[in-house]
């Protein structure tokens, strides 16, 4: 299938996401339920995201490991979040190169 | 000539305001452009993603559904699902605007919400103005385009130790947005918890499933058990 197309689907639906509620919605949600799940998404599906595929993301599972924990370590003390992603990788490197 | 003093330095507030997530986008970016090369996609594919896009999680979900070869339907599922937060993010800026933000400023306006220029336009204590906003997203946009840039076209050039170190970038910024509501909240760690298990499960488990369709499956199984059982209260936003 054509990249263009996937890319058209991608970026239409992201943006009427974005649009439809900004430009044209003035009237707030009333359903607990629906704005309950509508707030426990976000927090959802980067999870679903993260695990397992975050033991992958490096090609090695023990600097995938050692990046994971050096960055639940860092986003716990509330770091911000450029210093987590970025200490999550430079953990992962050193370890690469501490193993043989 | 006030007016037109007070609207370029509300601009130029905007784009100060900005630089700090600009400069995050720029290396997170950076690995989703090795990413995109290394599932098959060219530097021009990965540039015009992050330019329509402008989404993380979205972009990195969407180039695996690319990559698996899945079905359109799906890339819009997995689309929507994984971008509906910025309905509420929007919902909320709706009710922030200045009467300034007509129609036609909030159709382009609207290309800029992610969670980081929400969290920077909702934080403001005025009314938002529609080009303290362009601000914001254009810096923003710029450091999240070139990284991808770079990442795609420079990613070969950098040694194989440090490209797989790259890989984890992205997921490092999912653990900074998760973890500290997750400490401070119960409920959103009730969902996290259940969500991760169910990921792992799907993905040992039912290995066939795309990946796509498991992070919804998942993420919408672990929000409705999570509404359920941890109803939010108006004022708790």
């Amino acid at each position: 299938m054509s990249i263009a197309l996937y890319i058209l689907v991608m970026a239409g639906v992201t943006y009427l996401i974005r649009v439809i509620p900004f430009a044209f919605f003035r009237k707030k949600i009333k359903s607990v339920f629906l704005r309950s799940f509508l707030y426990y998404v976000p927090y959802a599906v980067l999870s679903a995201m993260t695990i397992p595929a975050i033991f992958y993301s490096t090609g090695n599972i023990l600097t995938a490991v050692v990046g994971t924990i050096t960055a639940l370590v860092l986003a716990y003390v509330q770091m911000p979040l450029i210093v987590v992603a970025l200490a999550a990788s430079g953990s992962a490197f050193l370890t690469g190169c501490l193993i043989p | 000539m006030k007016k037109n003093k007070e609207v370029k330095s509300d601009f130029l507030c905007g784009l100060w305001d900005g630089i700090p997530v600009g400069l995050g986008y720029l290396s997170v970016s950076f690995g989703f452009g090795i990413m995109a090369v290394g599932s098959g996609l060219t530097v021009f594919d990965a540039f015009i993603i992050s330019l329509t896009n402008l989404t993380s999680a979205g972009q990195a979900q969407g180039v695996t559904v690319i990559a698996s070869g899945g079905t359109l339907l799906e890339m819009a599922l997995v689309q929507l699902v994984i971008n509906i937060r910025y309905a509420l993010m929007s919902l909320s800026l709706s009710q922030k605007l200045d009467q300034s933000f007509t129609l036609p400023h909030r159709l382009l306006a609207a290309y800029g919400i992610t969670d980081e220029i929400f969290a920077v336009c909702s934080t403001k204590n005025s009314t938002l103005r529609p080009r303290y906003m362009y601000g914001t997203v254009l810096v923003s946009m710029s450091g999240w385009v070139s990284g991808t840039f770079l990442g795609a076209a420079a990613g070969e050039l950098l040694p194989a130790s440090v490209t797989a170190a790259l890989g984890i970038l992205l997921y490092g910024m999912f653990i900074a947005i998760v973890v500290p509501p997750a400490s401070k909240e119960k409920s959103i760690l009730f969902v996290v918890v259940i969500t991760s298990v169910l990921s792992v499960m799907c993905h040992y488990w039912v290995p066939t499933l795309s990946g796509g369709f498991a992070v919804i499956l998942c993420a919408v199984a672990a929000a409705v058990l999570g509404a359920v059982l941890f109803p939010r209260k108006e004022e708790e936003e």
